[in-house]
């Protein structure tokens, strides 16, 4: 099984992000680096707007992850409610 | 090809504050969290206030609610305060870019005489209520426990007194910077008959001792039905009588509320979970408001928007109280 990945900038927003991550992503491996933060998982990882809401307490775009985004891996398919990683 | 990062890392002895350790773990903080949890003092005072020596200066007893962990009331929105100026200053711009527009468009000449005297006289005078809202919250934030909800009752209190200038702009937009109708209003607020309820329910509130039934009274009670009188169902009328451009002028007053109802509704929620004796005490001062608030409003509500506006308004605060698991 391959790795998907994503790494943000780590910022205030990004942090919630990856909170978000992480609870809907249990088995996902989080590597703080220096200003950034990588996450990968085996195989599928999901990051889910109405979870990252819960997180910051505000409305939040699915494209406003792009304002944190440093680099991905892996298939992006998408809609309004969330974005999964996964490889075909 | 996988394009791989690869940087030599140092690790930070710590990665927090020693206080949000013992709360969160040790693991980086929030700004949110950094500038909220266990900032103020609990311990240490050197004296009692003169005027309340029954009191510590910073005092868990100075409210019927009684929590374990007074910073249980975390905002959801996550203001501190250079989060809460970024956010309101985007909402500034929003608002003063909706009062250029009204006013460069010169959409006051869309309005009648008789609609800009309605607004002068059931709207404008709300400044005067926006006032005592500023003052109850201010109270909260004074004699509050703990920096959580301290400091979202300081930026409400603060949100009243812009809340007041919008309403007053709205008077200048009117009366061509004159100001006489903001001394129409004031007159209305001090002498027409429908106001004087409302302005005795808010002389009443400024006397209440207990901070946390001001602060409900104030942000859960009174201001639920406020809101739906007078931003929606004034709004609706509006459209009615041909004045659909207000609505433009009233934006910031309809969001701004949407945002302030997730974080008291979380402080509620939050007092309520605590105990049966908390939620005992604040379906008390919930049902006790609701009938001082609907004898205050029913005149103004009737005079401006007719006589089953007050009951719309009141099934709207109980809609939201029993959302909150409260009420009868």
């Amino acid at each position: 099984m391959s790795k998907v990945y994503i790494a943000l900038q780590d910022n205030d927003d990004a942090r919630y992000i990856v909170e978000a991550i992480e609870d809907d992503n249990p088995d996902a491996v989080i590597q703080r680096q220096p200003a950034m933060i990588r996450i990968e998982n085996s195989g599928r990882l999901v990051i889910r707007k109405a979870s990252v809401e819960d997180k910051m307490g505000r409305d939040w775009e699915l494209q406003e992850l792009h304002l944190s985004l440093i680099t991905l891996g892996g298939n992006v398919s998408e809609d309004e409610d969330e974005m999964v990683l996964h490889w075909n | 090809m996988v394009l791989e990062i690869k940087t030599s890392a140092l690790e930070p002895v710590r990665n927090v504050y020693a206080n949000l350790e013992r709360r969160f773990g040790d693991k980086a903080a929030s700004r949110y969290q950094e500038a909220t949890y266990d900032l103020q003092s609990v311990v240490n005072f050197h004296y009692r206030p003169l005027w309340q020596p029954q009191h510590e200066l910073n005092d868990r007893a100075r409210t019927a609610i009684v929590m374990s962990d007074w910073y249980d009331f975390k905002d959801p929105r996550q203001f501190y305060y250079g989060a809460y100026v970024q956010n309101r200053a985007k909402m500034q711009e929003i608002a003063e870019s909706d009062f250029a527009y009204f006013d460069k468009r010169a959409l006051k000449d869309n309005l009648s005489p008789k609609v800009c005297d309605y607004l002068i006289h059931r709207l404008l005078p709300l400044r005067h209520a926006e006032s005592t809202a500023n003052l109850n919250n201010m109270y909260g934030c004074a004699f509050g426990f703990g920096t959580a909800i301290t400091q979202a009752l300081l930026y409400n209190a603060m949100d009243r007194l812009g809340i007041a200038q919008y309403l007053s702009r709205i008077g200048l937009l009117l009366d061509h910077n004159s100001g006489s109708s903001l001394a129409a209003a004031k007159d209305s607020w001090l002498h027409a008959a429908e106001w004087q309820g409302l302005r005795a329910l808010c002389e009443q509130m400024t006397v209440v001792q207990d901070w946390f039934e001001v602060v409900l009274a104030q942000n859960l009670v009174l201001d639920t039905l406020v809101f739906d009188l007078f931003y929606r169902q004034m709004d609706d009328k509006l459209v009615a009588d041909g004045a659909r451009d207000v609505a433009l002028l009233t934006d910031f007053m309809r969001s701004w509320n949407k945002d302030i109802c997730r974080w008291f509704d979380a402080v509620v929620k939050a007092a309520a979970a605590e105990s049966d004796a908390n939620r005992a005490q604040l379906n008390q001062w919930i049902a006790d408001w609701r009938a001082r608030a609907a004898e205050a409003l029913a005149p103004i509500a009737s005079a401006a928007l007719g006589d089953d506006a007050l009951a719309q308004a009141l099934a709207a605060l109980d809609t939201r109280v029993s959302k909150l698991g409260l009420g009868a």
